[in-house]
């Protein structure tokens, strides 16, 4: 290829010539927060020597403190999963603020179908149906569950690709119309006793496992399949992807659908991962799950960012919440640090864009 | 009627509420051939061009196209029937790379069981967008850029390559060097020859006097809403066009429209 680049211009394919990828970015100001954190940690008197990030008491075979790094991920792991969603939504510069409300109503719809009928010998107390929904097989919860979230997903994108209703719009009378039916579902009244198989979906270590093993195939969906690369095209210029012969209406609501099984999907592990199910679930979580893709470089207006950003905004969320809480803040200096965080990371972004143009 | 002819519109006609852009165009195109469309600000060269390229529903009349009447619903329509337009809003995706963009809405895939979720055979697309612009000597530094960092002449080109690439039966080019400098204007100009030279008909839509007579074999001139003259190139001058632009002369065969 030496050769065509000779003369006027020159046609090449240069891999030494990609663009810095901005995830690396973010991953800089990842180990910066962690870092400053560490530091705080070693300097101020009333931390007494504690290491952030390092294992300075002894107590674990590997060189990291594995209980804090654990606890980082697996605090962001279930808004992490939604965040997989909303990335893509943000990607076709739509929003998505349904998803927190709708972690709540999956929640309450599957666990009432995964509830065990006898505890400890006694039946269910907190039994929603009669027995013949107890101790289905977990296969029927999930498989409703995320039903119930592709449903939700279709009407959002129905009404946003067909009945050209703003995201914003379409998706605000959706988080009510979700809140609603989390609480008209049972009542009120928190559902609970999960049977063994549907505990095990959320236990322990299960929801990071979920996370990592669903980003990396959204990653490899949004690289390497036509799926993404539209995605990315009507995020860029829907007039564009149009003209082009892509169906633009159908990918919205595939692209809807699939950010709700996400966040379904997220309601399930949660009330797993809780061991119970209440209407209340998933409060702000929405917010929580932009913010993530927002610290991850996905732009707002579309066509820009990716799946391995949104995991690095959510790892940045979560050293920011387990930091302040290992340099002994209160939780209310927490809110303001994310605050401004989420702020600085949207003016970086555009910041970076002006430069380029 | 005769396999030539590529595309034929008869009394085709387009009106806005009570301003009749469009009157009674007769035109008729034939394999191989390049022709110019001129005319003043307003005399209807686009609306032609809209209406054949489906972007806009016709009042009345009849289109042909290869020999078949044809009514193209929308952009897409006269797309999938081989038309390929470039138009003065270029419709590329910013955050997109080159290939990307020529590919779009048409890639190159494998495992296509896989439904949307089929793979994209990167390679074999960014291989034959090397061709394609190879094939019509198109200078882009380098393809993996976004279209956002291209300068408007890249831009512009990577819209015309497109066309080029996938052997389109017709392109239509609606201005395609309004915005350009020197430079660019030349290579665009060169990409139209490539397409004159493998024998692939173009119309050109163009206020530039000097590219037209460069460029293609016949002009058309537009002037209210009608056409006013259908000039060979080898038999007309500059300023005879512009006679026929302004108003100063009418051929014979149009003078009972006007």
């Amino acid at each position: 290829m030496a050769d065509t680049s000779q003369g006027t211009g020159g046609l090449t394919f240069d891999k030494s010539k990609r663009t810095w990828p901005s995830e690396l970015n973010i991953f800089l100001a990842l180990i910066i927060i962690i870092v400053v954190f560490e530091i705080i940690g070693q300097t101020a008197p009333y931390m007494r020597g504690q290491s952030f990030l390092f294992d300075s008491k002894d107590r674990f075979d590997s060189i990291f403190n594995e209980a804090r790094l654990k606890i980082i991920i697996l605090q962001v792991s279930v808004i992490g999963i939604i965040a997989l969603g909303v990335t893509q939504v943000i990607i076709t510069a739509g929003i998505d603020l349904s998803s927190g409300p709708l972690v709540a109503a999956t929640a309450m719809i599957a666990m009432s179908l995964g509830q065990t009928e006898f505890v400890n010998g006694s039946p269910n107390p907190k039994a929603l149906f009669g027995s013949w929904a107890m101790d289905l097989p977990v296969i029927i919860p999930v498989v409703v569950g995320l039903a119930f979230g592709a449903l939700i997903g279709a009407i959002n994108g129905t009404f946003i690709a067909f009945f050209r209703i703003p995201p914003f719009i379409a998706t605000l009378g959706m988080f009510l119309v979700c809140r609603g039916i989390a609480l008209w579902w049972s009542g009120g009244n928190p559902i609970s006793f999960p049977t063994e198989q549907y505990a095990w979906i959320g236990s322990g270590m299960m929801p990071v496992v979920w996370f990592v093993l669903l980003a990396i195939v959204f990653q490899l969906i949004m690289s390497f399949t036509v799926y993404g690369k539209h995605t990315y095209a009507i995020g860029s210029n829907e007039e564009a992807a149009r003209m082009s012969g892509i169906n633009v209406r159908r990918h919205k609501v595939m692209v809807y659908m699939i950010a709700s099984m996400l966040a379904a999907f997220a309601g399930i592990v949660l009330s797993s991962k809780a061991v119970t199910a209440q209407a209340g679930m998933g409060e702000f979580y929405e917010l929580f799950a932009i913010a993530m893709a927002v610290i991850g470089g996905i732009s707002l207006q579309g066509g820009r960012g990716s799946i391995i950003g949104t995991v690095l905004g959510a790892m940045v969320l979560g050293v920011i919440q387990s930091g302040f809480t290992y340099v002994k803040l209160d939780g209310s200096y927490q809110l303001i640090a994310m605050g401004c965080i989420i702020i600085a990371a949207v003016i970086l972004d555009q910041f970076r864009q002006r430069n380029r143009a | 009627m005769s396999d030539d002819i590529v595309l034929k519109t008869e009394n085709l006609t387009k009106h806005y509420g009570g301003v009749h852009a469009l009157q009674g165009a007769n035109f008729e195109l034939r394999r191989g051939e390049h022709v110019a469309i001129m005319g003043d600000n307003g005399a209807g060269k686009s609306t032609f061009v809209r209406q054949i390229t489906g972007v806009e529903q016709r009042t009345s009349g009849k289109v042909w196209f290869y020999g078949e009447e044809v009514s193209f619903s929308g952009p897409l329509d006269a797309r999938e029937a081989g038309i390929e337009t470039v138009f003065q809003t270029l419709a590329l995706a910013d955050d997109l790379n080159v290939p990307d963009n020529l590919f779009l809405g048409r890639e190159k895939t494998y495992a296509n069981w896989l439904g949307p979720f089929r793979l994209l055979d990167y390679k074999g697309m960014r291989q034959a967008t090397i061709d394609g612009l190879n094939k019509t000597a198109v200078k882009i530094p380098n393809i993996r850029n976004t279209i956002r960092n291209m300068s408007g002449g890249q831009r512009q080109c990577v819209a015309i390559a497109r066309t080029a690439t996938f052997h389109s039966k017709l392109t239509i080019m609606d201005e395609p060097t309004a915005a350009l400098g020197v430079q660019e204007t030349a290579q665009v100009e060169n990409i139209i020859r490539t397409l004159k030279d493998e024998g692939e008909p173009l119309i050109l839509v163009s206020h530039n006097m000097r590219q037209v007579m460069d460029l293609v074999d016949r002009i058309i001139v537009f002037r209210r809403g009608r056409i006013c003259a259908d000039l060979k190139k080898d038999e007309t001058d500059g300023q005879d066009v512009v006679a026929y632009i302004t108003g100063a002369k009418t051929q014979p065969q149009f003078a009972d429209a006007m």
